[in-house]
């Protein structure tokens, strides 16, 4: 019996690994197709690339918990993030389709074929670059520190031996992993619940991104902002590593709508210059 | 595809030793379910006799009440909401061990489960037994606890360990409140490594491999127990 279910688990297992590997970086339907086809169509087939065609429809995804770059209101997903996505669309003269996901999904989203490009606030960074393209960067944000308004902590030195909310999976959780180790960060599935956490006392300090911070702490009282930032960086759109063509002309697209002022006027509409 | 997986295993498990956030998850996770269940067992049993106890007698009508409302708005609501409700309204603004916030949402919650399992339990003694006792002098109380518990208890066991198993499971939506038991172990090396298959197999493998552990020892106590029987 015993060597019956070990075997039944190692040969799950192996089947597991095999379709894992099977499919590496394209989706396992268009690894049906590279069989079918010679290698050239086979290229075409890669993930989302189809889609990407003129009158196409893109799907974005995003984690939409991340004002004011992309959160939801009135049932729609809206913000510099959403906006920009649809100005790029229209570039390329597609449809564009949110898809709403926690932030550690967002790259698997992509690299798994099921996003064709991934928008959330992302900062390029290289452990990032292993799994996907990063586009050319169009915001520039900081790592803020929200502590209370009472707090003891005044600058960022402040922040040793105390605990730190972070968002998993976030630069903030990055940096503050290596900086501060495991044991002094908590780890929460949305930026929202690590601030609830820190107003209601229960950790000392939240990291998250600039912007975010500044609408979090605007909306809950008692709550401050430390001067300094964290760290500095710029955020990019992802793409599956094997997608260049629809790298390139999100590229291009960008280049065009930074020249004609689009997107600083899309930035500008969200964040009041301080 | 031997190195790929080879260098994939490296990538999720060793590098910047990611295993530890597995090996510290696992602990964290077992000791949840542990005295989360041992919580469950004390409030179960408390509501069972109580429960018990009024169908019987007629007695604490308060407390059968207070009962039922309990059982009923815990079955009725997901456990995740449960956590967060303990660890965000309840414990609103105190700072407090999450370990002890997780043990007490899933030891009232598997409470509620197995109040119910004790009580379908008692209540397949057959009632001659009751009457028997009680005819032979025995108070309620007595009879309870010399004639009906130990068989009653007898034939919950397995049962109560199949609870316990589903317990084990259900704790893994700890990591909402930033808990870091297996699954937020596994969630963390996936954000930081961004691949989605060896972490989540990892996860799932040492889930099956204590639930198979756990369900051993079911079958093991499961013949000790009807060792005597002559069926």
């Amino acid at each position: 019996m015993r060597k019956k279910i070990m075997s039944v688990i190692i040969a799950s297992a192996m089947i597991m690994s095999l379709s894992a590997c099977g499919s590496g970086s394209s989706s396992a339907a268009s690894t049906e197709k590279a069989s079918e086809a010679v290698s050239e169509a086979a290229e075409e087939a890669a993930a989302g690339t189809e889609n990407a065609s003129a009158g196409g429809k893109l799907v974005m995804a995003t984690n939409a918990e991340f004002p004011p770059y992309e959160y939801h209101e009135n049932d729609e997903i809206v913000g510099i993030d959403a906006e920009i996505a649809a100005a790029i669309a229209k570039e390329l003269g597609c449809e564009i389709e949110i898809e709403d996901i926690a932030f550690d999904s967002v790259i698997p989203e992509v690299t798994s074929g099921k996003a064709d490009f991934g928008m959330a606030g992302m900062t390029v960074t290289d452990e990032r670059k292993q799994s996907v393209n990063f586009s050319d960067t169009y915001a520039v944000a900081k790592q803020s520190v929200i502590v209370k308004e009472d707090s003891d902590i005044t600058d960022i030195d402040g922040l040793k031996d105390r605990v730190i909310g972070v968002q998993t999976g976030t630069t903030g959780d990055l940096y503050a992993t290596d900086d501060y180790g495991d044991g002094n960060i908590e780890r929460y599935s949305k930026g929202m619940e690590a601030v609830q956490a820190l107003s209601q006392g229960k950790i000392d300090a939240v990291i998250i991104d600039n912007e975010p911070a500044k609408v979090y702490v605007a909306e809950n009282t008692g709550l401050k902002l430390l001067d300094s930032a964290y760290t500095e960086e710029e955020y990019a759109i992802c793409v599956a590593l094997d997608n260049t063509e629809l790298l390139d002309k999100i590229n291009a697209a960008l280049a065009k709508l930074k020249d004609d002022g689009t997107i600083d006027g899309i930035v500008a509409k969200y964040i009041k210059s301080e | 595809m031997f190195e790929n997986l080879q260098s994939q295993f490296i990538l999720n498990f060793v590098d910047d030793d990611r295993w530890r956030y597995l090996v510290n998850g696992l602990l964290v996770t077992l000791k949840i379910t542990f005295f989360a269940a041992l919580l469950g067992l004390l409030i179960g049993f408390i509501i069972a006799m109580i429960r018990g106890a009024y169908q019987g007698t007629g007695k604490y009508r308060l407390a059968n009440s207070i009962c039922s409302l309990y059982l009923t708005i815990i079955r009725g609501t997901p456990v995740v909401v449960q956590l967060m409700i303990i660890y965000f309204v309840i414990f609103g603004s105190v700072r407090i061990d999450k370990s002890l916030v997780a043990i007490l949402a899933f030891g009232i919650n598997s409470g509620a489960y197995q109040a119910e399992i004790f009580r379908s339990g008692i209540q397949a003694i057959p009632r001659g037994q009751y009457e028997a006792g009680r005819s032979l002098g025995f108070s309620y109380k007595q009879t309870m606890l010399t004639v009906i518990m130990p068989q009653a208890i007898k034939n919950v066991v397995p049962t109560l360990l199949n609870e316990f198993i589903a317990l084990l499971k259900e704790t893994s939506v700890a990591g909402y409140i930033a808990l870091e038991d297996l699954t937020k172990g596994g969630d963390i090396i996936r954000s930081r490594t961004y691949s989605a298959f060896m972490p989540l197999i990892a996860v799932a493998l040492i889930y099956l491999l204590l639930v198979l552990l756990m369900e051993q020892g079911v079958k093991l106590i499961e013949r000790r127990l009807h060792k005597y029987d002559k069926r």
